[in-house]
């Protein structure tokens, strides 16, 4: 029998190891962008904390048999950000190095936007923003149909929130009671041409999820321990889904990337790469 | 045909656990028995089409057999993207059925009529696009599409349709069926179509022109070992969908016809035209208005075959 990798308690003693974790991919992140020429860089870091919380914490899903039928889900909605779930999987253990290395370039099964099954630990092909809390609604009401104690994870864009398809799933897995399903938005207010509470009327965001039914937290983003903690919880007693509104940082751990718009689509030059590697104190 | 489709999905589902069906909001007492027998395998997903349509890929990617049912306008160009990438891309296998075929709900004007479904859907790839002719086509059409790995759209009519098969014929997607006999020229048709095609074949008999009928419910993938035979054997084929001329049935067929390396026997398309249908009124009147009911289109055959005839003769 296979060991299902979970690590739950581990969080308040291993923050560090976490941390630093996330720091790699951090730096993992900005090579790739350099290298294959891939822009949304300022997206990805921004939700690479969540990922971590996410992969150490709560997903229960086996290393060596990532798509075993009884693992957790998870959706990287926010399919622009897809380098981020790559390296999350790399650093985790899941895919190779030399896999990831490929990200990007011609002929390599990692394109800038996941394609479906081209890596192990990819439930969809995102990249549409609109359609992971459907989809993860769907696996979860499936889940629920056939026995199994899989949990459902979909990482959002606050950007995604604009789609009225969210707010369809939003309905849907409220009146479900689906207690199996939480959406974490990477709520970095910003999206790709301006921030995401002045293009469309997104705020408040986090009450706007508790009318629609939702069991509602608010929390710093880039707090591994916090966000872990609220995972926790997942499925909730109460019935309902679980909303994560993760405060965050577009370009989150690069300083001058932090909050800079620009980075959406701006690729690092070389003397980018090497000036975030030593902040990421990878050097 | 839907009361044939609410009764198939319970038979099916009671052999198959993994069978799961999700509605628009639609179907009011319609599937009282499938929502009794399997509670928890019904899901009314309101009036969101979208997301019911991406989250029946996310059953299907889990394992399960979703079948998504509502009016044909709303489950597919309401869902395009959804369908195309969450369904298509992905190639998971959830059956799309669609109520209200071409001009089945003409009294509720455009905005529910679908004379545009069968090109958009079978444009997506892997999607295999299925219009059965009667009712018992229905049921089996429903029992095929939950049988392939792939996806299936399933365009039906409403309800009341006359029964055209006595017998369930051997029915299998893309494998046409062959319901009358005659060698003059063919009638292929497709959906609600058929049988008003039948009906065509009688006018014509008293011409002394003698149709094959042939129900061709698959549209994608399109039955090549049939056109070739009705091609090489009529001076005329003659396509029926209620549906428009534009890519659907007749589209299909004139692509293949432009593919073969010989030129084929004369193509002619009946279909609704490229507009919108602005009147009130019944299905019957919208078929007659645009040359749908058996009349207008015998006379049309008639005129085609015989110009046909006369240039057989001059060449």
């Amino acid at each position: 029998m296979s060991t299902i990798v979970f690590m739950a308690k581990r969080s308040t003693t291993d923050v560090k190891t976490l941390e630093a974790a996330a720091r790699r991919i951090r730096g993992r992140l900005v090579r790739m962008s350099h290298e294959a020429g891939a822009p949304h860089l300022g997206s990805a870091l921004s939700c690479v904390d969540l990922l971590v919380a996410l992969y150490w914490n709560f997903l229960k899903i086996d290393v060596e048999k990532p798509m075993a039928l009884e693992r957790d889900r998870f959706i990287l909605s926010k399919g622009h950000a897809a380098a981020a779930l790559y390296a999350t999987l790399a650093e985790r253990g899941v895919i190779r190095d030399e896999l990831l290395r490929t990200y990007g370039q011609d002929g390599s099964s990692l394109p800038e936007q996941m394609s479906p099954g081209c890596a192990p630990g990819v439930e969809a092909a995102t990249g549409s923003l609109g359609h992971g809390l459907s989809l993860g609604l769907g696996m979860a009401l499936a889940a629920r149909i056939e026995g199994r104690p899989s949990r459902v994870a979909v990482v959002l864009s606050d950007g995604e929130c604009n789609e009225g398809s969210v707010w369809e799933a939003a309905m849907l897995a409220a009146a479900q009671n689906v207690e199996r399903l939480v959406a974490i938005v990477d709520y970095n207010r910003w999206q790709a041409t301006g921030r995401s509470n002045d293009v469309l009327a997104l705020a408040p965001l986090a009450d706007k999820w508790r009318a629609f039914g939702w069991d509602v937290h608010e929390v710093n983003g880039h707090d591994i321990s916090a966000v872990s903690e609220i995972l926790r919880r997942v499925p909730t007693s109460t019935g309902n889904p679980t909303a994560v509104i993760a405060e965050t940082t577009k370009g989150r751990g690069v300083s001058f990337m932090e909050d800079d718009n620009n980075w959406h689509y701006r690729i690092p030059n070389a003397e980018e790469v090497e000036a975030a590697t030593r902040e990421l104190g990878l050097a | 045909m839907r009361n044939a489709f609410a009764q198939e999905i319970s038979r099916l589902a009671a052999g198959d656990p993994r069978v799961v069906l999700l509605s628009g909001d639609i179907g009011n007492r319609l599937f009282d028995p499938f929502k009794n027998d399997f509670a928890d395998r019904f899901f009314n997903c309101g009036v969101a089409e979208a997301n019911m349509m991406s989250v029946a890929a996310g059953m299907a990617s889990s394992g399960l057999r979703p079948v998504v049912y509502t009016i044909v306008p709303f489950v597919t160009t309401r869902c395009l993207e959804q369908i195309r990438v969450d369904v298509c891309y992905h190639n998971v296998p959830v059956v799309i059925v669609g109520v209200g075929g071409g001009l089945s709900y003409a009294g509720l004007g455009a905005t529910h009529h679908s004379c545009e479904d069968i090109a958009l859907l079978r444009m997506l790839p892997g999607m295999n696009v299925v219009c059965p002719g009667d009712a018992v086509e229905t049921r089996l059409a429903l029992r095929e599409a939950l049988s392939q790995s792939s996806p299936t759209y399933i365009r039906i009519g409403k309800k009341g349709e006359p029964i055209v098969h006595e017998h369930d014929p051997d029915f299998r997607i893309g494998r046409a069926i062959v319901v009358r006999e005659g060698a003059d020229v063919a009638l292929v048709s497709t959906g609600n179509m058929l049988p008003t095609a039948l009906d065509v074949a009688e006018a014509l008999d008293e011409k002394n022109v003698h149709a094959r009928v042939v129900s061709m419910h698959t549209v994608k993938p399109i039955d090549e070992q049939t056109l070739a035979e009705v091609f090489t054997q009529s001076a005329l084929v003659v396509s029926i969908e209620e549906h428009s001329i534009l890519g659907g049935l007749g589209g299909t067929i004139a692509e293949w016809c432009s593919d073969q390396a010989e030129p084929t026997a004369q193509l002619l398309r009946i279909g609704t035209p490229d507009e919108f249908f602005h009147q009130g009124g019944s299905q019957v009147y919208a078929r007659q208005q645009l040359g749908l009911d058996a009349d207008s289109i015998a006379t049309r055959v008639l005129e085609s075959f015989r110009s046909a005839g006369s240039k057989r003769n001059n060449s």
